[in-house]
């Protein structure tokens, strides 16, 4: 640990399980590949090699994860006697389930970000950094130019999305945390329409995130000082030995929820989502929706289950606060939103609140659970944002949800896949939503009765406004300059049949994921 | 033994259901046809398994059983069977759907054919005729799922086309209706949700399988919060007052026909919810709530029957009327007689058809009239006899007039209550009172009276009309003279019931005069 164990023995390399991070290099090999297409290849083919290297590199990262299905191992081994990284990431189901969920999502991402039919060019503004309004932003806004610099942003996200819930080594959580962040505040900037708004949410996110990443590296810090280690295994051993003050636990694991619950869009640190969700390019909002949120989850349940899994008494009281201030939020607050993507916002938040409440039992099915519900729900927010993107007026999307009235008559196509996508975030049997609240409570009826029975009643509160939604599309009279309905493009097709598909699969035969979820509870520590 | 009876009953409506959703909006004219043929099979067919049903003492409790596991890790079945009071349910709902089909055949034709809103813009009718499938498969489903879980999704999911039913075809406040029913709904069967979950896991016996779960449930306070999640979610859906508001809204705004599968069907999931879950599930808290819930009953009895009489649009008005019938249903299951329970699953089948059968006709009246309200109707007996003929046997039905099947039940729902419960059976019969003014002061306003301009132009009820109301009157009339087979089918499934909540009839206490000669 100190400065002169490494001076005076011999440097022995730590032997890293390569093998195991595998599909962590990919993504970030194609990330890289990304950044030399973007200064090689020729402007024209540019768009087409940037799709093909991303999907190709989320598709063989998904490969080696699946390769990687029975591995359970944390690497790196400690090198001579300095054990101070040893085990930081830890190659097991829980990481591995997650990894291959965010890979999955993301590739659908890509497609939607991929997306050139709907709106001349892309959803992408072309030149971010082109000042809102000028004559050259009015150019290029008419222009077919596209920008692909998006691409190994999003690979780069997805590489530190992919860290971040197999991190057992808090500092490096941190610099995951950073590396998915950083990608998506440019990200959050890039929208090609209504750009003031969007370069607004950047910035947004930007600042509460660096104050979410402050938190998060202040927990750190005291618990550093509590434990004398960054590492989880260790802070959990030192919990039983400790002679520090549990002060510093607790405001170190205080502070470290802080910057996860911030993540994860969870009230009270929720504020920014609607805001955020709202500006940001809608393919964008839909890969924050749910790769992040799925890589938040993973962080946080690896903090509580690996870390702190001693003293789930302690913390018990503060996941019931925060599920229940969540699905408040996003339930009741959700009911006076009047624009879609502000009303996915909310859901998001709700639904947030629904996972945490499986966090309160500390079990397997708890685990496979939350596993189960991340995948559900990452799927079904992706394909909703995505068909936002398809209801457009003059001005691009039409997401005010006055313009969505009478939808059905226009395109009942869209109407229809729309319907389902709500109804199974409202819980409704037959939709993979029902199935996975239906899992969660079950896994938190024991610990946490009263929870479930709040959980089940705001789930209620939030059917409101999916159904309100329905309720527009279907029954009501479309209005006089009513939006049109794009035919999306090859790869958003691809990528909103996707989730429709599994949206209702997994409402009927559920089966295989939850064995499959089941089988992946396992947290290795080192 | 694993019979695939069930299996293919419910898979013909869903799959015809699909085929005529996939039809083009041209294609009405066709998907009538094949909605009404396929509608006809199915009721054949319940028919053929209803003659087969073993009535006999050592007939098991459900019959065509069959069961497949369907997600395994959580010990879900894909679990079907009958019991007696399942299978007279499954056969009212398919005796409706055609009927319903019938009186709906031309209501979403043309513009002009619109029950209300003349100016309304068009509808498509096979969408209509495809939903009436897809909800006759969830009608199904519902009853004769054996298995907790699976009955759950069919609960909620049944919600869905009835929900579109009501919002794309109903009347101007549709939107509104549509919402609160789904919301009412929802929030009982999230409720309920919260009870199947910890059925699930307080018995730990892994399994949703009804008859594994029964004598399972822990005593005390467990099952009493339990009982109360499944019980609000049954009596929203019944509706039990004071959880009755959204029902007449709801049926005032569907179409007629959606109204009379509605409320003819979809509320009597409730009851059987009550009959199939809550008392074999919780005997002890049913025991516990059962005074609760009979003075409920009795009270939606009174002030549902006086709402009736004070109403002035038709839809609302028989609407109510179901509100007070629901309670006599109530009355009949939680008084734990023999006598009360076939009384209410008899019930359950003739308000469904007597219902439907008045929904149908105001419907047919509306459609001509354009409006809900009495006030705009007189005289029409003079124009439309046969209608108004209609109209009155339903009305009469409803009412419960000795030699309709109604008489039958409601005698033997106060006769099974007042062994118990006299007081309460006193009260309830003044309801019958009630049910003559409101069904006769609803004719006299309609049929009767001055005839006004507009009413004098109406056209009688032609063969189509009469086709779908007549078998339901027919059935009502037959069941009121010869009610017998019904009740051997329903009997022993009572039977079950009572053992299961440890309750036998009271013995009857022999008066001097009465028990003089033993």
């Amino acid at each position: 640990m100190s400065a002169g164990t490494l001076a005076a023995s011999t440097i022995t390399t730590p032997s890293v399980a390569y093998h195991g991070l595998m599909p962590i290099f990919i993504v970030l090999g194609a990330a890289l590949l990304g950044v030399l297409v973007e200064a090689v290849v020729p402007r024209r083919e540019r768009f087409n090699t940037q799709v093909a290297v991303t999907i190709l590199g989320l598709a063989g990262a998904l490969v080696t994860v699946v390769l990687l299905r029975h591995t359970r191992l944390a690497t790196p081994s400690p090198a001579g006697n300095d054990p101070s990284f040893a085990g930081s990431i830890a190659v097991d189901g829980v990481g591995l389930f997650l990894q291959g969920t965010i890979l999955v999502l993301a590739v659908m991402a890509t497609l939607l970000v991929a997306e050139r039919t709907v709106d001349a060019g892309s959803p992408i503004v072309a030149s971010a950094a082109v000042v809102v309004g000028s004559p050259t932003d009015r150019a290029l806004a008419r222009s077919k130019r596209v920008q692909t610099e998006v691409f190994p942003l999003l690979l780069f996200a997805v590489a530190g999305m992919m860290i971040f819930p197999v991190a057992n080594n808090l500092l490096l959580m941190f610099v995951a945390l950073e590396v998915l962040s950083l990608p998506l505040y440019l990200m959050a900037g890039m929208s090609r329409r209504k750009r003031l708004l969007s370069q607004e949410a950047s910035l947004k996110y930007f600042l509460l995130g660096a104050f979410g990443s402050a938190f998060f590296l202040y927990g750190l810090a005291l618990l550093y000082g509590y434990a004398n280690s960054v590492d989880l295994a260790q802070i959990f051993a030192a919990q039983k030995s400790s002679g520090q003050s549990d002060v510093l636990l607790y405001l170190g694991l205080g502070l470290l929820l802080v910057g996860l619950l911030f993540k994860a869009s969870l009230a009270p640190f929720h504020s920014w989502t609607p805001d955020v969700y709202t500006g940001s390019p809608t393919p964008v909002a839909a890969f924050m929706a749910s790769c992040t949120k799925v890589a938040a989850f993973g962080a946080l349940l690896r903090v509580l289950y690996v870390g702190f899994a001693g003293t789930a008494t302690d913390w018990r009281p503060i996941i019931w606060a925060v599920a229940i201030a969540s699905m408040v939020v996003g339930a009741v607050f959700g009911i006076t939103q009047t624009d879609v993507k502000r009303v996915l916002a909310y859901s998001s938040i709700a639904h947030a609140g629904f996972i945490l409440v499986a966090f309160v039992a500390v079990s397997k099915v708890s685990v496979s659970s939350v596993l189960f519900y991340l995948l559900t729900y990452g799927v079904t927010t992706l394909a909703a944002f995505g068909l936002v993107t398809l209801v457009r007026d003059a001005d691009g999307e039409a997401t005010h949800l006055s313009q969505w009235s009478g939808l059905a008559r226009k395109s009942p196509v869209l109407a229809a896949t729309m319907t389902i996508l709500l109804l199974s975030m409202a819980g409704i049997p037959l939709t993979s939503g029902f199935i996975a609240k239906f899992y969660v409570f079950s896994a938190a009826w024991h610990t946490a009765g009263p929870l479930v029975v709040i959980a089940l009643i705001l789930s209620a509160v939030a059917a409101f406004y999916y159904l309100r939604i329905v309720v527009l599309m279907f029954f009501a009279e479309p209005p006089e300059n009513a939006p049109t309905v794009s035919i999306p493009g090859a790869t958003s097709t691809i990528a909103l049949t996707l989730g429709v598909v599994v949206t209702v699969a997994l409402g009927v035969f559920p089966q295989p994921v939850v064995d499959l979820a089941t089988k992946a509870v396992s947290l290795v520590a080192r | 033994m694993h019979s695939y009876a069930l299996v293919v009953l419910t898979l013909i409506p869903l799959v015809a259901s699909i085929g005529v959703f996939l039809l083009k909006n041209e294609q009405g004219r066709l998907a009538k046809f094949i909605s009404l043929f396929v509608s006809l099979v199915v009721l054949a067919y319940v028919v053929v398994l209803t003659v087969r049903f073993d009535t006999g003492a050592t007939a098991p409790r459900f019959q065509y059983q069959g069961s497949w596991t369907w997600i395994k890790g959580f010990g879900v079945h894909f679990a079907l069977g009958v019991d007696g009071i399942a299978l007279v349910l499954v056969l009212m709902a398919v005796v409706l759907v055609p009927a319903v089909m019938l009186a709906s055949w031309t209501s979403f034709d043309s513009r002009s054919g619109a029950e209300e809103e003349p100016t309304g813009r068009r509808r498509s009718v096979k969408n209509f005729f495809a939903l009436m499938l897809l909800l006759e498969f969830f009608m199904i489903g519902v009853f004769v799922a054996t298995d907790v879980f699976l009955f759950y999704v069919f609960f909620e999911a049944m919600l869905v086309p009835m929900y579109f039913i009501i919002g794309s075809f109903g009347g101007p406040r549709r939107q509104y209706a549509a919402m609160k029913f789904f919301l009412y709904s929802l929030v009982g069967g999230l409720l309920m949700l919260a009870s199947v979950i910890g059925l699930y896991i307080t018995t730990g016996s892994q399994t949703f399988a009804i008859s594994d779960l029964i004598g399972k449930v822990p005593e005390g306070a467990t099952q009493k919060w339990l009982f109360l999640g499944f019980f609000i979610a049954f009596a929203i859906k019944a509706p039990l007052v004071p959880f009755h508001t959204w029902l007449p809204d709801a049926g005032a705004e569907a179409p007629a026909g959606g109204a009379a599968l509605l409320v003819g069907v979809l509320d009597k999931v409730g009851t059987f919810g009550f009959l199939r879950y809550c008392l074999p599930l919780f005997p002890q808290a049913s025991t516990y709530f059962a005074p609760f819930i009979l003075i409920l009953s009795v009270i939606g009895i009174l002030y549902a029957a006086f709402l009736a009489i004070g109403q002035r649009d038709m839809k609302r008005l028989v609407a109510y009327t179901s509100v007070a019938h629901f309670g006599f249903i109530g009355l009949g299951i939680f008084a734990f007689t023999t006598q009360g329970g076939t009384g209410a699953v008899l019930y359950m089948v003739n308000h469904g058809l007597s219902t439907g059968a008045l929904f149908i006709v105001v419907g047919l009246l509306i459609a001509r009239g354009k409006s809900r309200n009495v006030n705009d109707y007189g005289g029409a007996a003079k124009v439309t006899p046969i209608l108004a003929g209609l109209f009155l046997l339903a009305g009469l039905s409803a009412l419960a007039l000795p030699g309709m099947s109604t008489f039958v039940s409601e005698f033997l729902v106060l006769v099974g209550t007042f062994t118990r419960h006299k007081g309460l059976a006193i009260l309830a019969t003044t309801g019958i009172v009630l049910a003559a003014i409101y069904v006769l002061y609803l004719y006299q306003r309609t049929f009767q009276g001055k005839l006004t301009e507009k009413v004098a132009k109406f056209r009688d009820a032609n063969p189509r009309e009469i086709l779908a109301v007549a078998p339901l009157i027919a059935i009502i009339v037959f069941l009121g003279v010869y009610p017998k087979p019904l009740l051997d089918v329903i009997n022993p499934a009572v039977r079950y019931t009572l053992h299961d909540v440890h309750q036998t009839d009271p013995a009857p206490k022999l008066g001097p005069l009465a028990g003089g000669n033993k």
